[in-house]
């Protein structure tokens, strides 16, 4: 499988957020294997290198752990994923309301909607 | 690496390449774009010693690139001159029996990754197989460049994406270095690391992808537009 890129971010902070999205959703659970960056490259089709600094990124992060001569593995550290999970929450909003506000809704519009659609989802 | 300093290079005192100044580095994969004619192919062809250029000079890891030290850069052409006759197994024997560093297990795998029949004969290939031949039978040669003339040109998409895989899969990206044509930029532009622009016989650009998506906020093929219609 090869994936599709947007335009306006570099391909490298692309697959970062991929692979964070993974970890959020539960796919890539703590403790479990990154695959090897070839491994991976092949996997999305990108260049190796990419997929370097894609693995470099994530361990800065402290999302990652490298094991000398095992491999790449998703931290256990609840602290870490916990704040990962709020950042992206975070982010998901923020686009949100950008994009509500960019419409032209107001806030108590935006909340009585909301409200609206938990009503229909609890029914 | 290989340094090209003010390389110039006529066709009956038509430029076809005019004062070219380029480094290229060792471990990266960077493309060549540019409209038909803007001088893609013969960039490639001088930077492989297959011609001499008029002018300037060409050094291959700090030595002056001729027949004899180009031993060490893989060419794929874009045109099909591989006797119809033969299987690709006859060709693969062939190119044994040419090239020093043609490693057979490696070719033989990377053929079967690239599904290549090779008992078949060329003459019957069809052009999607003879790509996927060509490329098996230039990564096949174990060495530090690759030097790609329009590998993608003309296949359709299952085609591209496997030779897109095979080219990630049998390179080495610290030590080798692959510079391929294309017009496909949208489908090449996941594993490049560089893009080198062609205009009227000129290097125009030559950027990281990292810079043109960055710093230009572009995708490669809106990034290759804006810098044609600069002047």
């Amino acid at each position: 499988m090869t994936i599709q890129f947007t335009r306006d971010l570099p391909i490298y902070s692309q697959l970062v957020n991929r692979i964070c999205s993974e970890i959020v959703r539960n796919e890539r659970l703590p403790g479990n294997k990154l695959p090897s960056v070839r491994e991976y490259a092949l996997e999305v089709g990108v260049n190796v290198n990419t997929v370097q600094r894609v693995y470099k990124e994530l361990e800065q992060m402290a999302l990652t752990e490298t094991k000398r001569g095992q491999g790449t593995f998703i931290t256990t550290d609840d602290s870490v994923l916990l704040a990962l999970r709020e950042k992206i929450k975070q982010q998901i909003t923020e686009e949100f309301v950008r994009k509500i506000e960019e419409h032209g809704f107001s806030h108590d519009e935006i909340l009585f909607e909301l409200q609206k659609y938990r009503g229909e989802l609890d029914d | 690496m290989i340094s090209m300093t003010n390389v110039s290079y006529k066709i009956l005192n038509k430029a076809i390449l005019n004062t070219i100044n380029l480094n290229i580095p060792v471990g990266k994969i960077i493309g060549l774009a540019g409209e038909n004619g803007a001088g893609k192919s013969t960039l490639l062809r001088l930077m492989a010693g297959i011609i001499q250029a008029d002018q300037g000079s060409i050094l291959l890891d700090g030595q002056r690139l001729t027949h004899q030290n180009a031993t060490s850069i893989a060419f794929l052409p874009d045109t099909d001159d591989f006797y119809p006759y033969f299987s690709g197994r006859h060709l693969f024997q062939f190119y044994q029996s040419q090239f020093a560093d043609f490693n057979i297990a490696k070719a033989n795998e990377i053929a079967a990754f690239l599904e290549v029949n090779l008992q078949q004969k060329i003459s019957t290939f069809s052009k999607g197989q003879r790509g996927r031949l060509k490329m098996a039978v230039t990564l096949g040669r174990e060495v530090p460049y690759y030097f790609m003339d329009e590998p993608f040109s003309g296949l359709d998409p299952m085609v591209r994406e496997s030779l897109i895989k095979g080219l990630i899969k049998y390179t080495d990206a610290e030590t080798q270095t692959i510079v391929l044509s294309t017009h496909e930029l949208y489908e090449v532009e996941p594993i490049l690391d560089a893009l080198l622009l062609l205009k009227d016989s000129k290097v125009i650009a030559f950027d990281t992808l990292e810079e043109i998506r960055e710093e230009w906020q572009q995708d490669a093929v809106s990034w290759m537009k804006k810098q044609y219609r600069k002047d």
